[in-house]
């Protein structure tokens, strides 16, 4: 019997899920040796035209990282989602909208302006900006069209299963392909993650006070952190309290907090709502003026709560200058 | 046709408004047997505290519809739970930055503390909030996320699931 067929995709991602997949190291044999990877263009050099030559549903499982930002992306996980049986959104960015989401919080317009124009870094006297269509010498050339609102990717195209994190980590990686392959895959459109907070599994969890009141919030830079004592009770943001499990606590173990890659538990729907939820019951005043001195502490709320999942919460995006919309 | 008024713009605001058991839900009903009228645009939630609000309850009022968010709960003090209304105002404050970061117009969402007697104010505070909503004009999420180009991308493999811009994540 032949193995099962997979590919491996990007879209709008840092090329860290990548990463995730070699960091596998000798479990990546394993893998190679139960399945065919037909399609990975970032390591192997296969075509577009060989995906479309595929009959419907001949690959077993498409991993597919990176939110949607573009027309390419778009019409890359169509392509893919007919060929495939499985899809997988793979890391934070196909699950939640990820880092690159972030630009939902301006235009398109807004963003060729500043990377084109308003850099202080960039020289552009001609003013060009690229365009989806020339007319070069040699003839026309195309580039594909950026999309005005990021999205993830079951914003686009169906999504089977969910591997989160930023990239996922390498257990849940190998536990995913062994579901897979023994065909223990639970329920459609499941997070293949612990459904339950990361403080569960953190190794500070005894420190965590009962209540946890905080008179004022800092950024990691901003104090010696103790290694031992729960980084909320120190007045961190970690977002621990509301992120699925699964990574075994790494960045608590480097002594940073938790920034909530991994998503929310399938209790919440808007991960950064909830957690901003969260931040707001925990400040210790009731006096307006000194809960609005304590929240002005939190410099940036967007960035922070809706670090990996601004195209995916309730709201999507900024409204802020769509009536200009793009160019 | 709804229930609602139709003023002459045509635009009849949709508020929802969360308000509290022992406090601004009793004012409310105060407000309806001493025949204060009031605009009609509300439609009330009674939530047992103004502390039970989830800021998501909130946001999926808006996404799915509602023009603006009124939320109503105990004078600082008085929450029957001790301190509920302070937690729904600590929210209410982040939320409001979280909602101005996105271009929101902060004045869709309101907190006001009314107690149980004060039927009054609730009749107040609604034909305010009617008016000044009526001035914002519709909130329409999904029309103001313009589409512009997507539209007109003819993409190569577009048979599978269409989704709206800005998507309908579930």
């Amino acid at each position: 019997m032949s193995k099962p067929k997979v590919a491996f995709y990007w879209c709008a991602s840092c090329g860290g899920c990548e990463e995730a997949v070699v960091d596998l190291n000798e479990a990546v044999l394993d893998v190679v040796e139960a399945v065919d990877i037909i399609f990975w263009p970032v390591a192997l050099d296969f075509k577009r035209s060989d995906v479309e030559a595929m009959a419907d549903s001949e690959l077993a499982v498409a991993f597919i990282n990176g939110a949607i930002r573009s027309s390419e992306q778009e019409e890359m996980v169509r392509l893919l989602r007919r060929k495939s049986q499985l899809v997988i959104a793979f890391g934070s960015c196909a699950h939640l909208g990820g880092i690159p989401g972030l630009a939902n919080t301006f235009n398109r317009a807004e963003m060729m302006d500043t990377v084109y124009h308003k850099a202080p870094s960039v020289t552009n006297d001609e003013n060009t900006e690229p365009q989806p269509e020339y007319d070069a010498p040699e003839g026309r050339v195309t580039l594909p069209h950026l999309w005005n609102t990021v999205k993830t990717l079951d914003q686009v195209i169906k999504v089977d299963f969910y591997l989160p994190g930023c990239p996922p980590p390498v257990n849940l990686i190998v536990e995913a392909v062994e579901k897979i392959l023994n065909n223990q895959l639970p329920e459609p459109g499941s997070v293949l993650a612990p459904d339950i907070a990361l403080c569960e599994e953190c190794p500070r969890r005894d420190t965590k006070p009962d209540k946890i009141a905080i008179k004022k919030f800092y950024r990691p830079f901003e104090i010696d952190i103790d290694p031992e004592k729960c980084l909320l009770a120190q007045g961190l943001l970690c977002m621990g309290i509301c992120t699925r499990k699964g990574c075994g606590a790494a960045c608590i173990k480097a002594n940073m907090p938790c920034t909530g890659c991994m998503g929310p538990t399938s209790h919440v729907p808007d991960f950064g709502t909830k957690v901003l939820s969260s931040f707001a019951s925990m400040v210790d005043a009731n006096d307006e003026n000194e809960i609005a001195e304590i929240l002005n502490k939190i410099v940036d709320p967007t960035g922070t709560f809706f670090r990996y999942s601004l195209p995916a919460s309730l709201l999507h995006r900024s409204y802020n200058h769509a009536a200009k919309g793009g160019k | 046709m709804s229930d609602d008024t139709v003023n002459n713009q045509g635009f009849s605001p949709r508020i929802v408004a969360f308000f509290c058991n022992w406090c601004t839900y009793t004012a409310a009903d105060l407000a309806g047997t001493s025949r204060m009228s009031y605009a009609p645009n509300v439609r009330v939630v009674r939530v047992m505290c103004s502390g039970r609000l989830d800021p998501q309850f909130i946001l999926t009022a808006l996404r799915n519809g509602a023009d603006g968010v009124l939320i109503g709960g105990c004078h600082p003090g008085d929450c029957h739970y001790q301190e509920g209304n302070y937690k729904a105002l600590r929210r209410f404050m982040l939320l409001q930055k979280f909602l101005e970061a996105m271009g929101i117009e902060p004045e869709r969402v309101r907190l006001e503390w009314i107690a149980a007697s004060e039927g009054d104010k609730v009749q107040r505070v609604i034909n305010e909030m009617t008016e000044t909503i009526r001035k914002l004009g519709p909130l329409q999420l999904e029309k103001r996320n313009l589409g512009e180009i997507e539209e007109s991308v003819v993409l190569s493999h577009p048979e599978t699931v269409t989704v709206s811009q800005g998507g309908t994540h579930e």
